[in-house]
């Protein structure tokens, strides 16, 4: 009789946790990361809006801020920067251990993981996809990431579930480097990569069965010009308390829109349910509606978006761009870059582009990085009478009419590009058009389609000058590094270059190179103040305003913390959902 | 030429407009490029005739308007002085006709203070200002491209409907090619090909010759058709037996057939002209920045902040409306043959 009830006691239990697993999804054996966030309802279907295009879907690859962001939801990394203490935690890799000297990182896997396609994960697409960011002929961003002292960090398989990663040199803050170091499925990308076609593999037009990641979740569907969606990944790693495998929401789409004020009208009308980057003025206009509509603004502080002027001094130009050779010799000469920085009234862009939301800025280690920023950098106020001054001693003269002519008697004038879809970088080039009109200096302000604007910057290096901005990713200099290194693939005033052209580039690859290999916070500290003072010295780019974070969502939207890092509001998508009750009670 | 009554209003009503835009010099108070970034997006002053105290004054004055601390664009007037609206004032430099330089404007009020009579865009620059001076390119872009698309399509259609035959044959197929071409999507793809930096002047003649070449094929197939029916007429046969030359045909008694087809396209071609110029520019691919033209003014309410709060942004826009309600108005009256 006992051994009855024992019996059927053991197999109410068996039941009842076959049922709880099925109900979860969770097979035994995988070894899911638990998730502390708010307890939501799974189901619902977000809708975002994105400025532009992604380019590509290929994180190898990716370069721009729209593919980053949805890539960002489709892939995983080993260890992630947690958006909202801006520390380190366990993600793809449970656990890991430093030696002693700092050279070597043993991480532990998870177990059990599968990608959005089924397939298990294990060490070997940690060991294939790090082969494949560090292959030069591939050009990946993150590359410049992976490399110290000028060797490539070496990833090997020590068991089925651990990886050992040595670096070639001491390396400050490691673990911060395996951020968006997105993991590849090998059983996918392998035979691409030994074909040597890896870098033109999933391009926008890849049918969703093929791209394949661990992040929270995978493609659905791509329409050109209009949307794309992407669909739970139901394989996703991460659970929350109660055992809930996440990510909540079943789907995102990402509509593209063209440009913010299309994204704050379709905000406002309620047909997205979040807006990542608000202008200041829209903000001001929305606030006064966010009681009425639903929706809630948050003004997070200062960005590390920096905002600069960017002249051509590329070595290598087309044949056919005559005038831009001929405007180098200007470009190149420090003192000119010096007097078109004291010319520009960087207060009153913050007031007019910004509405005082934002911050003027003369490197570009913005107010908002409180633990990098040198505080003794100078901040000059405009002085048309130096920037004068600076013009007559690099031989700049001044004919009758005021027009400024250089030594040859040829007018100074230049054209800036800006990206027609950013109306505040637009607004950037008129006010620097009118700053610089008392100096004699004629300025063309040419408005772009974003990507015609990028591949000439990038590609065909066909331009004067432009205006752009960059930032976000993490605080620590290691994530500036691609810009600052003369080798760096985002080395914007003068890509391609084999070996620093100037002395004082010479100067800054080694202090970049010196602060990635040091392990002391203070020592490192000085080392990037010093690359921020010749950078304030030399003007690669001219820095000019730096904004606020200003993001909006939907009230019932629930666990949304957005944070000034890197993507502000969809760091957490997978735990993002939608309060029904909230919704009953709005309509 | 006798105008019929109900047009006299629109029709003085466009004369005024366009010499209005041909004196913005004059009667602009600023420079169309002054900027006064302390006056961002202010509304329209307020002209006063008396004070805060009820007191009435003589000349109207403004008061200084302030941007309330913190609260961006959002101005409070500076009541401690009175700044008088003087007429015939000196300022600002400018070149009327191009050719003759003056400073003296029809009104102004000293600095500091503004009077800004349509209020100020994002830059402080003024609205009625840019207005006059954005007039100037966007009316005559209009009348321009329609003066040489008509040209075209006169010389074109007559020769066309005239010699008849493979010459017709040719004309007209070229014809039917610039009809099925999608114009907006052309001038969009030639804007890539142009170099990227072009002048204000350089611009506007581009402008003027892009849109007035794509626009010759409507009223060139009209006219075609006229000089076709004309050329059978008996009194044309007539001076054709007494010897006389194509070109005396043409000139004397074909030409004059086609004058109320090309007035009724021209009350028909310049407003639409107008208004491809008003998109391109508002589109970012007309004149460029600092330049106005009525479609770069426009462009800032793509801005969702200007369309909510900024009312005085519209005013191109009603200007516009009202002018081609002007051009709607004659183009009826001349197709029920008003003009006589």
């Amino acid at each position: 009789m006992n051994r009855n009830i024992l019996r059927l006691v053991l197999a109410s239990i068996a039941v009842l946790f076959l049922e709880l697993t099925a109900i979860a999804g969770l097979p035994a054996g995988e070894e899911l990361a638990v998730s502390h966030c708010e307890s939501g309802s799974s189901g619902g279907h977000l809708v975002v809006s994105l400025r532009s295009e992604p380019k590509t879907l290929n994180p190898v690859v990716s370069n721009d801020i729209s593919s980053r962001e949805v890539l960002a939801l489709t892939h995983a990394d080993l260890i992630h920067i947690d958006r909202a203490t801006q520390q380190t935690q366990a993600a793809l890799a449970k656990s890991w251990k430093v030696s002693s000297d700092g050279l070597k990182y043993t991480l532990q896997l998870r177990r059990g993981l599968r990608f959005s396609d089924g397939v298990p994960f294990d060490a070997d697409d940690v060991v294939f996809s790090f082969k494949v960011y560090l292959d030069q002929s591939l050009g990946s961003p993150q590359r410049d990431l992976l490399i110290i002292n000028g060797k490539g960090i070496s990833v090997e398989k020590t068991g089925p579930y651990t990886v050992t990663v040595s670096l070639p040199g001491p390396y400050a803050s490691a673990e911060r480097l395996f951020d968006s170091i997105a993991i590849l499925p090998k059983h996918i990308l392998e035979k691409p990569y030994q074909y040597g076609k890896l870098a033109h593999t999933w391009a926008l037009d890849t049918s969703p069965e093929q791209l394949v990641g661990l992040g929270p979740f995978r493609l659905k569907s791509y329409v050109p010009g209009q949307n794309l969606t992407l669909e739970k990944n139901p394989f996703y790693w991460k659970a929350d308390r109660r055992g809930v495998r996440l990510p909540y929401l079943s789907e995102i789409t990402f509509l593209f829109v063209g440009n913010e004020n299309a994204e704050v009208l379709r905000f406002a009308a309620g047909e997205t349910d979040l807006m990542n980057r608000i202008s200041a003025q829209n903000y001001n206009a929305l606030e006064r509606e966010q009681a009425s509509r639903g929706f809630r603004l948050y003004d997070l502080g200062p960005s590390l978006e920096y905002n600069f002027l960017l002249f051509n001094l590329n070595g290598q130009i087309p044949a056919q761009s005559k005038d831009v050779l001929r405007k180098q010799e200007w470009f190149r000469d420090v003192r000119f870059r010096q007097a078109i920085s004291l010319a520009i009234d960087r207060e009153a862009m913050n007031h007019i582009v910004y509405q005082g939301r934002g911050a003027p800025i003369w490197t570009h280690v913005t107010p908002g990085n409180l633990l990098w920023q040198d505080a003794s950098i100078p901040h000059p106020l405009r002085s048309l009478a130096k920037s004068r001054e600076f013009l007559r001693s690099a031989g700049f003269t001044w004919r009758s009419d005021g027009s400024l002519v250089d030594s040859r008697n040829i007018p100074v004038e230049f054209s800036i590009l800006t990206s027609a879809s950013s109306n505040q970088r637009t607004q950037m080039a008129t006010m620097l058009q009118e700053d610089l009109r008392p100096l004699g200096i004629e300025i063309h302000v040419v408005p772009l389609e974003f990507r015609t604007m990028l591949d000439r910057v990038f590609q065909t290096h066909d331009y004067e000058a432009a205006v752009m901005g960059l930032g976000g990713g993490d605080v620590d200099p290691n994530s500036q590094i691609n810009v600052w290194l003369s080798s760096g693939d985002d080395h914007l005033w003068d890509l391609g270059e084999t070996k620093p052209s100037t002395s004082w580039e010479a100067d800054i690859d080694h202090l970049m190179a010196l602060q990635v290999s040091t392990l002391k916070e203070r020592y490192r500290k000085h080392l990037y103040d010093r690359v921020q003072e010749i950078e304030a010295e030399n003007l690669p780019i001219i820095c000019l305003v730096s904004p606020d974070i200003l993001v909006g969502a939907k009230e019932r939207l629930g666990n949304f913390h957005p944070s000034t890092l890197d993507s502000h509001t969809l760091w957490n998508a997978d735990e993002l959902f939608f309060a029904a009750e909230r919704r009953a009670s709005s309509h | 030429m006798n105008v019929p009554r109900g047009i006299r209003g629109p029709l003085s009503l466009l004369v005024v407009v366009h010499i209005s835009a041909l004196l913005a010099g004059f009667l602009a108070p600023y420079n169309f490029v002054d900027q006064d970034r302390s006056l961002s997006l202010s509304p329209p002053s307020k002209v006063h005739l008396s004070d805060s105290q009820g007191k009435p004054h003589w000349p109207p004055f403004v008061y200084r308007l302030i941007e309330r601390p913190g609260h961006f664009g959002e101005y409070l007037e500076d009541t401690s002085q009175r700044y008088g609206i003087g007429f015939l004032v000196r300022s600002s430099e400018y070149r009327a006709f191009g050719v003759y330089s003056s400073n003296i404007h029809l009104f102004g009020v000293s600095p500091p203070a503004r009077l800004c009579l349509m209020g100020t865009d994002s830059y402080g620059r003024d609205v009625f200002s840019r207005l006059l001076y954005g007039g100037q390119i966007s009316l005559f872009t209009g009348l321009l491209a329609a003066g040489l698309s008509l040209f075209l399509a006169t010389m074109l259609g007559t020769v066309a409907g005239y010699y008849g035959h493979w010459i017709d044959a040719t004309i007209m197929r070229i014809d039917e090619l610039f009809l099925a071409l999608p114009w907006l999507y052309l001038l969009l793809g030639l804007r890539a090909f142009l170099p990227l930096r072009i002048s204000p002047g350089q611009a506007f003649l581009l402008l003027i010759i892009v849109i007035g070449i794509v626009g010759w094929a409507r009223p060139g197939r009209l006219i075609r058709g006229i000089v076709l029916s004309a050329k059978e007429r008996t009194y044309v046969r007539a001076a054709r037996s007494f010897g006389a030359s194509d070109s005396y045909v043409i000139v004397h008694h074909i030409l004059p057939q086609t004058r109320s087809v090309i007035l009724t396209q021209a009350a028909l071609l310049i407003p639409q002209y107008m208004l491809a110029e008003v998109t391109l520019s508002f589109l970012g691919l007309g004149v460029g920045e600092p330049t106005a033209s009525w479609g770069s003014m426009l462009a800032p309410l793509q801005s969702y902040h200007v369309l909510a709060s900024c009312w005085w942004m519209f005013f191109p826009g009603l200007v516009l409306i009202t002018i081609f309600l002007s051009y709607g108005t004659i183009l009826r009256a001349l197709q029920q043959g008003g003009f006589s």
